[in-house]
């Protein structure tokens, strides 16, 4: 062949005066990199995708792993990547597809937002003293309140209120199927969900029974391959979400390959066995915002109205209008998914390419749902690349009610970010279906793991607010003028609706 | 009844409901069981993901009809319109969702289909099917129709099999049963004068994709 083979991504080398020869690297690796040769351990780094199995589990720390070991000619425009994807699709002809979310360098709005504190002029409020409200309520809120006085003089309330989610924290887990990731990661974060007071995701990948005992910590999603929707799914769920898209891959359907598609997933998505489970671009009885409302009331008349609906939108140019349609449409809440967002595998040139940041999301779908009179409709839940407290801080004080965490819980269960979640042989049993890899995530120990994350979130978004006076989520909430922008562009500013540090 | 959308919505069970009238969108959506007999149009996506049960529908129905539907027979006496039987699939072999027409379906019959059955009989029409993108992805499950079907009406992915005896002897109880509801006689239609139509491969995209 021509173009020859591209330098391997990672070089691996055993320190031989540290290993002790116990062969554990050998077990752990899923990907083939080492073998045992008469009394020595080979390696194959070529095989390697830097999941770093192995050097978690080698009791000496023997194991040294290096990134890029063979230089290009350095070069700004045509990069290491943009040279490999050539001789990929030279060779292939096809579509390149990628795992995990956008890997491109583009900077991070979230780290050019500084948060504010109190000083002198107004206390700080310390959450070890004072209660700190936390307590987020998803879905319509009335406009105003109606009450009447009952004959005995008590005061009753006459508006029916519409069926909210109650969140002890305004972190959810968001929707990675089961397919996508084994059942063992599922049950994991159900648990940690339940426990937490919070919510997680199904994905478009049916309720398996073993998490029937947390279908009430469950969002049960309802996308375009409709994969194991039926009425009793629907009842099960706490809430209900329809997809629209998703933020890795705007604009696309998916499909599971029929690799993946075992008896279990099979059982659980309802469909053959090893069949791919294609879900379409659209879905195909949603061509308008008219058909939107129809399948929302749909969803609605089938559960008799108990149950909150989503809806799930992938971040792009025109979020804040569509945005406002969804809020007239009869949904409780809608999702931006920013193009920062997770995936199994999506096409590398939608993954970079489509969609905007979920920062500038969030502040233009509150500010357009404010100024139309319609905030109180919907609830924003934001998501995509949220890593950490302060991430989801800034979200808040941008407009967001609550957010989706999902590489980031993934990161909880030992997920360290390789993106080969494509290929079934997720050393973590994580993002795979093959038996023996997934006994090696325990569920038990998996949701300690996500709930202390979530914790740990919790703890210090309470720390966060005391420190800017604030003791309850509602005045975090859209409270813009706790942001001060840093390196931000004017037009930026402007749709964050933030001012630059030191204003 | 004229327009009353969501009519067995999620229902469950062995009832019968008759409607008179056009009801409205998304008739028998999520349905269980129940048996609707409509004594005129429908509308939008009647059978949208049903699971099990029977419409019965004395005129046309509008776009979608039976999308997504996992289970069930959905019967339309005349035409439909866009995208019907779009992404039917099978789970189960008893669980084989049914979609019969009548009359002939406009564009993107049977897209995405991955599983059971779509049979159009082009009944009064010069030939059954006339409109572009049959069966585009199709990935599992046939479309059958009466009579030739040119070749540039197919889709993506879809590929013509030859209808055979044994066939004939699959659907004729279908075919019997459809006629019986709408006062056919089945024997004008029990030959081999079909085409069949089915997936080209299981796998209509996995030649498309390289990874990274």
């Amino acid at each position: 062949m021509t173009l020859g083979s591209v330098p391997p991504k990672f070089k691996v080398s055993i320190d031989r005066d540290q290993c002790m020869d116990c062969g554990r690297c050998i077990e752990n690796c899923s990907y083939g990199v080492y073998r045992r040769e008469g009394d020595k351990i080979l390696i194959e780094s070529r095989k390697c995708t830097a999941c770093l199995r192995c050097v978690a589990m080698c009791p000496r720390d023997a194991i040294t792993l290096t990134e890029k070991p063979v230089d290009y000619r350095s070069h700004p425009v045509w990069t290491r990547e943009v040279r490999e994807d050539i001789i990929n699709q030279a060779r292939s002809g096809k579509i390149i597809l990628s795992g995990m979310g956008n890997a491109r360098d583009l900077p991070i709005i979230y780290d050019r937002l500084l948060l504010d504190a109190c000083q002198v002029t107004n206390p700080s409020i310390d959450p070890l003293r004072e209660p700190m409200e936390l307590r987020t309520y998803i879905g319509k809120k009335p406009s105003r309140l109606k009450f009447r006085k009952t004959e005995s003089g008590d005061v009753e309330l006459e508006t029916k209120l519409a069926p909210n989610l109650k969140l002890d924290t305004p972190i959810m887990i968001g929707h990675m199927s089961f397919g996508a990731i084994s059942l063992n990661s599922q049950l994991s974060m159900a648990k940690a969900a339940a426990e937490r007071g919070t919510y997680m995701g199904t994905g478009e990948g049916g309720l398996h029974k073993a998490l029937y005992p947390y279908q009430d910590h469950m969002i049960v999603q309802v996308a375009s391959g409709r994969f194991g929707v039926n009425i009793d799914y629907l009842e099960r769920g706490a809430a209900i979400e329809i997809k629209i898209g998703q933020g890795a891959k705007p604009g696309i359907g998916g499909h599971l390959p029929g690799e993946k598609v075992n008896e279990e997933v099979s059982r659980t998505r309802m469909i053959p066995l090893g069949s791919d489970a294609i879900s379409p671009a659209p879905h195909h009885d949603i061509y308008s915002i008219e058909d939107l409302v129809q399948l929302i009331r749909s969803l609605k008349e089938a559960t008799e109205w108990r149950k909150p609906v989503f809806v799930k939108i992938a971040a792009v140019h025109n979020v804040s209008s569509i945005a406002a349609g969804i809020a007239r449409s009869s949904a409780d809440a809608v999702v931006i998914d920013g193009f920062r967002g997770g995936t199994g595998a999506a096409p590398k040139v939608f993954r970079d390419h489509v969609g905007i940041p979920i920062e500038a999301a969030i502040s233009s779908v509150d500010q357009k749902l404010r100024d139309q009179g319609v905030r109180n409709e919907i609830s924003i839940i934001a998501s995509g690349g949220i890593r950490s407290s302060a991430d989801l801080a800034k979200s808040i004080a941008l407009g967001a009610d609550a957010v989706y965490i999902g590489t980031a819980a993934l990161v909880s269960l030992g997920c360290r970010v390789c993106g080969n979640c494509y290929r079934n042989l997720c050393p973590w049993g994580i993002a795979t279906q093959r038996p023996d890899l997934v006994s090696r995530l325990d569920p038990e120990q998996g949701a300690v793991q996500v709930s202390n994350l979530i914790k740990g979130w919790t703890l210090e978004l309470s720390e966060l607010m005391g420190a800017a006076g604030i003791n309850s989520i509602e005045s975090l909430r859209g409270n813009r003028d706790r942001l001060r922008g840093y390196m931000l562009d004017e037009g930026m500013l402007e749709i964050l609706d933030v001012l630059p540090a030191g204003a | 009844m004229l327009g009353q959308r969501f009519i067995g919505d999620g229902l469950r069970g062995n009832a019968r409901i008759i409607i008179n009238g056009v009801p409205g969108g998304d008739l028998g959506m999520f349905m269980s069981g129940p048996t609707c007999i409509i004594h005129g149009n429908a509308e939008h996506a009647p059978g949208n993901t049903m699971d099990s049960g029977m419409l019965v529908i004395h005129g046309s129905a509008g776009d979608a009809v039976a999308h997504s539907m996992r289970g069930g027979t959905v019967f339309v006496k005349n035409n439909i319109g866009y995208r019907g039987g779009i992404h039917m699939k099978q789970y189960e072999v008893e669980a084989r969702p049914i979609l019969v027409v009548g009359g002939t379906a406009h564009s993107f019959l049977g897209e995405y289909m991955a599983g059971g059955l779509v049979l159009v009989l082009g009944i009064g029409k010069e030939k059954a099917m006339t409109d572009r993108g049959i069966g585009s992805g199709i990935h599992g499950g046939e479309i059958i129709v009466r009579g030739e079907v040119d070749d540039y009406l197919l889709g993506v992915g879809a590929k013509k099999f030859k209808f055979t005896e044994n066939d004939l002897e699959r659907i004729a109880p279908i075919i019997k049963n459809f006629c019986e509801q709408f006062g056919y006689d089945p024997a004008e239609f029990l030959d081999t004068n079909y085409t069949r139509i089915g997936p080209a491969s299981s796998r209509p995209f996995a030649s498309k994709y390289v990874w990274e």
